[in-house]
């Protein structure tokens, strides 16, 4: 049998045609990664890979091993209309969830393709006995990686939804649990050379697998989230790296790889953000020992001060230069639009306004870029972290919205601090720092801010989006 | 074996290619960087495509099927959140 849609007499002609597209599409690929990261033809460089993506799916359609269609068609529909409700309907809040369900996806259906090329063994005519090693350790790998970037995301997609406690899942003698579980799947991967027709050995390497992915997101923190996210995305390109291993496929290797290591960029920039290592991340549980650490010295002996709304329309609308930092509180309150029309009002009245972005305000990395840009905030007016830090001392007031351990002065001056190291934004050098919070609780990372208590600082206390409008109301009341 | 050998080049070679291409990203791009490459990583769709198209044994096709479900999400959701991101950006550009 053939496939259908190539003529007789031009198998040979078509494998040739296909290698040769799949190379003009991994060029494309790269040249979109590369326009993807740059802000004046990022548009353009997401246009290109998809193009690539598609041309590289038509042109595959003509693989001789290709024989019929039906399911084909049926799983590109099915698995399109949800990927384009799913993409059209997510509020940009929730793009890190929509995100590690697609990462999920990604390293799951990478899993599934060597598992259907394992099973399909039989079919092609080989017997088991006839598999190299390489390719048997080549799908062990691809299920291994592919599974726990399932199961990871899964994890950290309830996390993030909140259907999961965002708190540190810890049991005793957990990292050993997971050590052993690594060490089963190496001991089933043996097993699986001696012999591999054994598909019960097959199927346990992809449940502990799915389970180490259970176990290693489980435990890790909500604060570590924008870590864990881009790890995940580095790994479901691996996962695609690995089944291009299992099929012998170029394209699949190499797109794979492209996307394994700008995940790994990622997940470092986000490391150095938090001053953390990726072994702290995954093996360090933050968070849990930071709440008892600090949380009973914190509450007594310190004061702190309010402010009204009517005292901070007076102090920001004659102020000369004001910094909004910006934290994942406010999208929370969806206050983005309101925090716009705040920032227009001073500017109005000539107040040059920034915000101050720190590389970890959001869930995911460039979230609360994203954010902003959604409420129309101006691309000149956002500041990256070392950008604006020199004019804090040069500024009169801060507001502070939402976020909490990026504006932590312990984390500059704290060594017992677990935050101490961690590169921050210096609103405390500001003349007057005001800070809108629900309550005194402590941030995402259950660590308490000193900043809260100086004498340069006020608490604006009240949903971010309420504080906010009477911020607004008050300010239209100046004249 | 010689296959996996050269394949491991090609791997490593792109590896680097990765790193050289995305070094410096902006912050304001590392969310559609991320939605974006996410979308590339769900090449894996052709090795579906591959696998559910050689009519094999019901087992193989309806994980391949499912293979290729997960992966054209992947891929078109991927794509088309990073184009409504980038298209948030764009139009405030226009703005000024």
């Amino acid at each position: 049998m053939n496939n259908p849609l190539v003529p007789a007499g031009f198998e040979e002609l078509a494998v040739i045609l296909i290698q040769l597209v799949y190379l003009l599409a991994v060029g494309m690929f790269i040249l979109g990664l590369k326009r993807l990261s740059s802000p004046a033809t990022a548009v353009s460089g997401n246009r290109m890979a998809s193009l690539a993506m598609f041309v590289a799916v038509i042109v595959t359609l003509f693989d001789r091993e290709i024989l019929s269609f039906e399911y084909i068609i049926a799983g590109v529909i099915v698995g399109s209309l949800i990927g384009a409700v799913l993409a059209k309907k997510v509020e940009m809040t929730s793009m890190p969830e929509l995100v590690a369900v697609f990462n999920g996806f990604g390293g799951g259906a990478s899993a599934l393709v060597a598992t259907a090329e394992y099973i399909r063994v039989p079919q092609t005519g080989m017997d088991f006995a006839g598999i190299p090693v390489n390719v048997l350790i080549t799908m062990s790998i691809s299920v291994f990686i592919g599974s726990i970037t399932f199961t990871g995301s899964l994890i950290a997609f309830g996390k993030l939804k909140g259907i999961l406690s965002g708190n540190p899942f810890v049991f005793p003698g957990q990292k050993i649990l997971n050590a052993l579980l690594v060490v089963l799947v190496v001991v089933a991967t043996v097993m699986l050379i001696l012999d591999p027709s054994n598909w019960i050995i097959y199927a346990s390497i992809g449940g502990i697998s799915l389970l180490i992915g259970i176990l290693i997101v489980l435990p890790i923190g909500g604060a570590d989230m924008p870590v864990v996210i881009a790890l995940l995305n580095s790994m479901s390109g691996v996962a695609a790296s690995a089944a291009g291993f299992v099929i012998d496929n170029n394209i699949l290797i190499v797109a794979g790889a492209l996307v394994g290591a700008s995940g790994l960029i990622l997940t470092m920039i986000m490391c150095k953000a938090m001053n953390r290592t990726l072994t702290h991340v995954i093996f360090g549980a933050f968070g849990s020992e930071a709440v008892g650490l600090l949380g009973p010295e914190t509450a007594g002996g310190k004061s702190i001060r309010e402010v009204s709304p009517d005292d901070l329309a007076m102090m920001t609308a004659y102020a000369k230069r004001v910094i909004i930092v910006p934290g994942y509180g406010l999208a929370v309150a969806q206050a983005q639009h309101v925090v716009r029309e705040v920032a227009d009002q001073l500017e109005k009245r000539n107040v040059d306004v920034k915000y101050g972005i720190h590389p970890v305000a959001g869930r995911m990395p460039g979230h609360m870029n994203v954010l902003l840009a959604e409420a129309n905030v101006p691309y000149p007016q956002l500041a990256d972290m070392d950008e604006i830090n020199p004019d804090f001392p040069k500024t009169d007031v801060v507001l502070v919205i939402g976020a909490n351990d990026v504006v932590n002065p312990d984390a500059r001056t704290n060594p017992a601090s677990p935050i101490y190291g961690m590169p921050i934004l210096n609103a405390d050098e500001a003349r007057a720092v005001v800070v809108f919070k629900r309550s005194l609780n402590p941030g995402f990372a259950g660590i308490d801010n000193q900043l809260f208590y100086n004498e340069n600082s006020y608490m604006f206390f009240g949903d971010a989006k309420k504080s906010l409008s009477s911020l607004l109301e008050a300010l239209k009341e100046i004249d | 074996m010689e296959t996996m050998i050269f394949n491991l080049f090609i791997f490593t070679l792109a590896c680097f290619v990765g790193f050289e291409v995305i070094s410096k990203v902006p912050p304001t791009l590392h969310t559609p960087l991320m939605s974006g490459a996410n979308a590339i990583s769900g090449i894996t769709l052709i090795g579906a495509l591959i696998v559910v198209g050689h009519a094999g044994d019901v087992m193989s096709t309806w994980f391949g099927f499912v293979a290729i479900v997960f992966a054209t999400i992947n891929v078109v959701g991927g794509f088309m959140v990073t184009d409504r991101m980038l298209n948030m950006f764009k139009k405030k550009e226009d703005n000024q």
